[in-house]
């Protein structure tokens, strides 16, 4: 018998003890766009017994992100001549008011993909002759490196490279959407990658105020289906904890990493798409680090937000529509020609349902 | 860019914008190798290009991936390789001692497949960057006796075999272009499979029905296009894939799904439901394809085929022609 169904036998006997099924139905909520691939890719829906549901929520982090900030990053990419914008993958395909990055590229604009943040400072250290703006995005997996990078570069002295900071805190945004009665939150499946850095017992405080399971597992097949029947044994038991599948994660995470967040960046209202403004939900770059901050070094058009026509990201990430109840989902909306981010990133819910569910009908 | 990734957009372009213009070739019977006849026989003749950064990369380099890719793309059209021209377009300053190595590795490439690079062209041009060059390649052979390998042929039952683990190429290339010490130990899979086609079609004679090569877009690419060429689903099992466990760990860990992934010395051949474990059982006759297995089966005619993979966890998952580039993931 393998590991795989070894757990499943276990989860479907907790969940028969829970007295689970389509008349008791459970919803267990990922926020990590790591694990909305995972989860789509492994099949393993498909072992869930009937009534238990994995959706995705806020965990894709181009996704999360508001339109305003792509066409800021446009807006400098385009009308800025000497900026290079150092961006990760994914959001090059966002499309913006002005269009996406890919499309500036393609018009001459220097915008170059990095995998971490510091490729971008030695892309700034080769090319004194241009400013590099790297798009921070992420959640605070990725914040300790853009942190480092901006130290980095203020050790080096380097006047010609910046951080848009749009990174995000996740237990801000977990705490909003189990205050939002419209979604059904009965446990989380909470981040591996995150949790390295801000440690399993952070969700401590949102077990003991919401009395919500909050599970921390890894990527594997394995590691999903645990952290799903952990969820399901701790319903059964009537005992909501924080637990932690994951063997990287400690309780107490990463202390030096949250050092480096902290001296860099400082917690800031945040605007979520599909959520709206959380409160201390974002990092944003300190007073200190001014120079290497782009919204203090350029002139940025005003944060406006608004939502593309027609779409429905914004209640896909917040976990209140599946990505094929969307009215556009494979009709006007498909990863050849996406509306939305959700649908564009490779972390995006309505891309990871396109590519390894859809079936053309 | 997207529309150079292999998958979709590529395929949107040549229907699009470079059939209609060059007249006259229906998209969807579009073949690796052109067949032509000359006197008694047929002769097969194929182009590539190759822009791959870096020139040189663990396992392999341009010179050899270009005569490589293009011997592949004559013997999975069942011609055996007899020629080749080579084109070069090099940029300023590349350096010399580069140039003389890529040469050598296309030379010796050429001749152990048994293929003389009897023609070809150089061009300088201005740099781009990091100088670099393109190479183009192309190549003739002549027909297989037995060969008889299309799309109409493929039918319900037949057996999907594959000749070896997945993803070497693609991540030993990225590994070394974007300095990942992830995949240090992979080696791009890159080397000659006319042996494999060769030894098929001679002992399996009219049970082969269809062969490729999984290069851009890697597995996924090459079944969606054998499900709408032959117009039908075709179902393949997670487990029964070879697998290299560091390309695998790799893949898992830059968020790839190494079904997409590029390929430069793998084969997928389509045969005859019986005809199943002697082809394997040849190609395994072989280093290269050691590891090869039968992996899935083609099914029945659908006006939307669909390419499905049952899991290794037990669920379904679709398999899709890939959309342009994969890019590893953020976070």
């Amino acid at each position: 018998m393998s590991a795989t169904s070894a757990i499943r036998d276990r989860l479907l006997a907790a969940w028969a003890r829970l007295g689970g099924g389509p008349e008791r139905a459970c919803q267990i909520m990922e926020v990590c766009g790591t694990h909305t691939v995972a989860a789509s890719r492994s099949g393993l829906r498909d072992l869930l017994p009937e009534g238990l549901r994995l959706i995705s929520g806020p965990g894709c982090p181009v996704c999360v992100t508001d339109q305003s900030y792509i066409d800021r990053a446009v807006h400098l990419a385009r009308r800025r001549a000497e900026v290079t914008v150092a961006t990760y993958g994914d959001m090059v395909r966002v499309p913006g008011r002005d269009g996406s990055l890919e499309e500036a590229r393609a018009a001459g604009a220097d915008v170059r993909t990095v995998y971490a943040a510091a490729e971008a400072v030695a892309l700034a250290r080769r090319r004194p002759d241009r400013h590099v703006v790297f798009l921070g995005i992420g959640f605070e997996t990725t914040a300790p490196g853009a942190a480092m990078a901006i130290e980095q570069a203020r050790e080096e002295r380097l006047t010609n490279f910046s951080v848009l900071s749009s990174h995000k805190r996740l237990l801000p945004v977990m705490r909003a959407l189990l205050a939002e009665d419209d979604v059904r939150i009965d446990g989380f499946l909470c981040p591996g990658h995150v949790s390295v850095i801000i440690g399993s017992a952070a969700f401590q405080p949102i077990v003991a105020r919401h009395r919500v399971p909050c599970v921390v597992a890894g990527f594997e097949d394995e590691q999903i289906l645990l952290g799903v029947e952990r969820i399901v044994r701790q319903l059964a038991d009537g005992a909501p904890a924080a637990e932690n599948v994951y063997p990287p994660v400690r309780p107490e995470g990463n202390p030096i990493a949250r050092e480096v967040i902290e001296r860099v960046f400082v917690p800031a209202d945040d605007r979520w798409r599909g959520l709206g403004d959380i409160p201390d939900s974002g990092l944003a770059v300190r007073e200190t680090f001014a120079d290497f901050d782009t919204a203090r070094r350029f002139d940025l058009p005003p944060e406006e937000s608004y939502e593309l026509p027609g779409c429905r990201c914004g209640d896909v990430i917040a976990g209140r529509l599946l990505p094929t109840d969307c009215p556009l989902f494979g009709r006007r909306c498909t990863p050849g020609s996406p509306v939305g981010p959700c649908m564009v990133s490779s972390e995006g819910s309505c891309a990871a349902y396109y590519r390894y569910h859809y079936r053309g009908r | 860019m997207a529309h150079g990734g292999g998958g979709q957009l590529t395929a949107e372009l040549i229907a699009g914008v470079i059939l209609p213009a060059v007249g006259g070739q229906d998209p969807a019977a579009l073949t690796d190798a052109a067949a032509l006849p000359a006197g008694e026989g047929t002769i097969l003749f194929t182009t590539d290009s190759y822009v791959v950064q870096p020139l040189e990369f663990p396992g392999g380099d341009i010179g050899k991936l270009a005569v490589c890719g293009t011997i592949n793309d004559l013997a999975v059209a069942g011609a055996c390789p007899v020629a080749l021209s080579l084109a070069l377009v090099l940029e300023e300053g590349l350096e010399i001692a580069l140039l003389r190595r890529v040469l050598a590795s296309a030379g010796r490439a050429a001749r152990g497949a048994g293929a003389a690079i009897v023609t070809g062209d150089t061009k300088v041009v201005e740099r781009r960057g990091e100088p670099g060059m393109t190479v183009n390649t192309a190549g003739v052979g002549h027909a297989l006796p037995g060969a008889d390998l299309s799309f109409t042929r493929v039918a319900a039952g037949d057996a999907v075999v594959l000749s070896g683990p997945l993803g070497q190429h693609g991540l030993a290339v990225m590994s070394r272009r974007e300095g990942l010490g992830i995949a240090a130990d992979l080696l791009s899979d890159c080397a000659p499979i006319h042996e494999l086609t060769a030894a098929l079609v001679s002992q399996l004679g009219a049970d082969v029905k269809w062969m490729r090569d999984p290069t851009r877009g890697g597995l996924a690419a090459t079944l969606a296009e054998l499900a709408a060429g032959a117009g039908r689903n075709v179902e393949v099992r997670q487990d029964a894939i070879p697998a290299d466990p560091t390309a695998l760990a790799a893949a898992e860990m830059l968020g790839l799904d190494l079904l997409t992934v590029a390929n430069e010395g793998k084969l997928v051949a389509v045969v005859a439901p019986g005809a199943a474990g002697r082809a394997v059982e040849v190609l395994r006759g072989f280093d290269i394809a050691a590891g090869a297995a039968a992996i899935g089966t083609v099914g029945d005619a659908a006006d939307l085929p669909l390419v499905e993979m049952l899991t290794r966890a037990g669920g379904r998952r679709i398999v899709q022609m890939p959309y342009g580039e994969e890019l590893p993931r953020i976070c």
